[in-house]
């Protein structure tokens, strides 16, 4: 590997990210899979950064889901969006960021078709108009929430408390990154790095002390690729690309994996539970699973952050294994306990995959 | 006074044209920005079809140029050419020089393939290029790995930079279909229990004999050709690079795994190229190369009275294309200035 061809690639795929004055739009899914990541992100950017964010109690989905499964036509998600940037607009600001890489995805591909073919935007300005009386301005700047702590990487690396090292050894963490397909893989300029070596995950890592490693599968789905597992039928499909990138991930020996994207850091978490009891496989050490985390969970652990407050505890693969590497101090009795500390409820404890709880 | 033909390039067109033009007997400048002759020839060890020896040719030009006694500034960029007198002004390093008619060969560039980042050529160290491969045989045939290892299997990436809307260039480059060929044979004469394979689009096989030696790669030297497009390279924990291709005759998804990919590198228009066409506000092809004044019956001249163009500065070609079109060019302007005379 010549880490200079990296860098040369890298420097090709930089783009400008706001400073400040940010919109927010949060993901359908993530809210439900991993609320401690936005959560986290909100507190990051007001508490440690002290940016100015909103989110607005009236957004809704990007009908991302519904628009790449077919169902939603696409002048009614360019309609949707629209409203989402009616309410930015409403709210005086300028800076776009969604929290969703689908939503990335869906709000490039509009502004995009928009900049190709005016009339569609003249069509979905019409659309709005007529069926809610708004109107909007478009983005001055539409960054994924990844991209924001990739430029305030180095502010957030000096305010931690820890670094992506082991603590017994000082050895550096080795991560494995996974960027998620509609982050720049239709758009490349729109992503930091690019598609084919993206560096948005690896600034993060290798700031924070870490050292990211390649692996053959790097570019493959992560199994998500909605027509796969939404579609019952294709489901096997689903788990056969995430085996397929744990396979290949395996012999490199990553102590976790960073994700970008809600449905990259679901599949590849939950299916290496599901294909510990169909085959019995584990892919991490003394049958661990490979901890699947969040960006917004990585900055959160450097920065200090409770565990259980990043909802850490929402994972299927453990992740102590990994805590007690980085010397994160915890308390495994209020992993399944709420806020309130009321008890969450407790999993299932699986056949095969540790899994302290 | 004899007329005094001003050469920018030289290259195979460019010193032929030179030695060509002076026994026609016009005074030739030659300017080269390299220190020798010969341009991207001498990055090349043996050509097709014959596997002659590049240096065979490489004399024969040397030689005929030194005859001619035609006059070379080696080391030379052109900065600035103006009109002057019906002629041209030509800023040629430190020296002024007049001419009557100014010829262009400055030739092309490889494709860079680092502009493919999915093949990661410069990032993964046994991705090469068709150029590295040849750097190796001219360096005593010895092929290695990055472990400084005999490769066993070897793939060769038909239309890296051709025929590629990806990158923009939609054009043929000619000559990397047999160049593949040649060069897979090349490595099984080498290394002959290595397995070698070609992905190719379709194999663009229009000269003389450059069909037999597909069907000899086949037959006596055993390379395979699978007919699909590598979507992507990924490098192995040990350095060996795994390749991502769809067979197309078989009708399903191919991964492979190999010890060196050679990346078969298409033709760009040289930077010298892009640069003397827009100091002269030449007129370009939709693919940038210069455009000839008429893409049948003129293709010497250019949209420029008195500058010419030969070699595959104004399109990919074979040396043995490349020669034909310098001497066309000569024939051109010899025309051209003996018809200012009168």
């Amino acid at each position: 590997m010549i880490i200079e061809g990296k860098k040369t690639v890298w420097s090709q795929y930089q783009k400008n990210i706001a400073g400040d004055h940010y919109f927010y739009i949060r993901s359908c899914i993530r809210q439900n899979l991993f609320p401690g990541s936005e959560t986290a992100f909100m507190r990051i950017m007001q508490q440690e950064l002290g940016k100015d964010i909103f989110e607005d109690a009236n957004h809704t989905t990007c009908t991302g889901i519904g628009y790449h499964t077919d169902i939603v036509p696409i002048e009614t998600t360019m309609t949707v969006v629209a409203r989402l940037f009616a309410l930015m607009t409403e709210r005086g600001y300028e800076n776009m960021i969604t929290s969703c890489i689908t939503s990335f995805g869906v709000l490039s591909e509009i502004l995009e078709t928009w900049k190709e073919f005016p009339e569609t935007e003249a069509r979905t300005r019409d659309f709005l108009k007529k069926a809610t009386g708004r109107e909007f301005k478009v983005p001055k700047d539409m960054a994924h929430a990844s991209d924001i702590i990739y430029k305030f990487r180095k502010e957030i690396g000096e305010k931690g408390i820890r670094k992506l090292i082991n603590a017994k050894t000082g050895e550096k963490l080795r991560v494995v990154e996974h960027i998620g397909c509609h982050y720049s893989k239709m758009f490349p300029q729109k992503g930091v790095g690019g598609a084919e070596f993206p560096y948005v995950l690896i600034g993060m890592i290798e700031d924070w002390g870490g050292e990211v490693v390649d692996y053959p599968e790097r570019r493959h789905c992560c199994g998500f690729g909605f027509r796969q597992y939404f579609i019952k039928a294709n489901r096997g499909f689903s788990i056969a690309c995430s085996k397929k990138k744990f396979e290949s991930m395996k012999p490199f020996k990553p102590d976790f994996i960073i994700t970008n994207c809600p449905g990259c850091n679901y599949f590849l978490d939950r299916w290496q539970y599901v294909i510990s009891e169909m085959e019995g496989k584990t892919y991490g050490e003394d049958q661990n699973g490979i901890p699947v985390l969040t960006y917004e969970e990585v900055a959160g652990l450097v920065l200090g952050y409770d565990p259980w407050d990043l909802g850490m505890q929402m994972h299927q693969v453990g992740v102590e294994p990994l805590l007690d590497k980085m010397g994160v101090e915890f308390d495994p009795a209020k992993k399944f306990l709420g806020k309130n500390g009321n008890s969450l409820g407790v999993p299932e404890k699986p056949n095969v995959l540790n899994f302290c709880c | 006074m004899k007329k005094h033909v001003f050469i920018i390039g030289g290259g195979v067109a460019g010193a032929e044209a030179a030695s060509q033009l002076v026994k026609m007997g016009f005074d030739v400048t030659l300017a080269e920005k390299e220190t020798q002759i010969g341009g991207k020839l001498n990055q090349w060890d043996r050509l097709f079809p014959s596997k002659r020896k590049a240096a065979e040719v490489l004399d024969f030009i040397n030689k005929n140029l030194v005859d001619s006694k035609a006059r070379v500034l080696f080391n030379t960029e052109i900065s600035k050419i103006s009109k002057q007198n019906g002629g041209y002004k030509i800023y040629a390093g430190i020296e002024e020089c007049t001419a009557d008619a100014i010829l262009i060969s400055t030739g092309y560039d490889v494709f860079n393939a680092r502009i493919k980042e999915e093949y990661g050529y410069g990032i993964y160290e046994n991705v090469i290029t068709s150029v590295d491969l040849e750097e190796m045989f001219r360096n005593g045939n010895k092929i290695f790995n990055s472990n400084k290892e005999e490769p066993k299997r070897i793939g060769f990436v038909h239309c890296v930079g051709s025929r590629d809307e990806k990158v923009g260039n939609h054009y043929c480059s000619q000559v990397c279909c047999v160049t593949a060929v040649k060069q897979a044979m090349e490595v099984k004469e080498i290394l002959p229990r290595a397995e070698v394979y070609c992905f190719y689009m379709d194999l663009r096989m229009f000269g003389l004999q450059f069909e037999d030696l597909y069907r000899e790669s086949q037959e006596k030297w055993g390379v395979n050709f699978i007919r699909g497009r590598v979507s992507e390279a990924a490098e192995n924990i040990d350095g060996t690079i795994l390749i991502k291709v769809e067979d197309t005759l078989a009708g399903r998804p191919l991964k492979m795994k190999v010890d060196l990919l050679v990346l078969m590198v298409g033709f760009v228009p040289s930077a010298g190229t892009t640069e003397i066409g827009k100091m002269l506000n030449l007129d370009l092809t939709p693919e940038n190369f210069l455009k000839p004044a008429d893409e049948h019956l003129d293709t010497s001249s250019t949209n420029l009275k008195g500058v010419f163009i030969a070699g595959t500065c104004k399109s990919p070609k074979t040396i043995a294309d490349t020669f034909a079109d310098a001497r066309a060019a000569t024939l051109k302007i010899k025309e051209f200035l003996e018809g200012s005379e009168k």
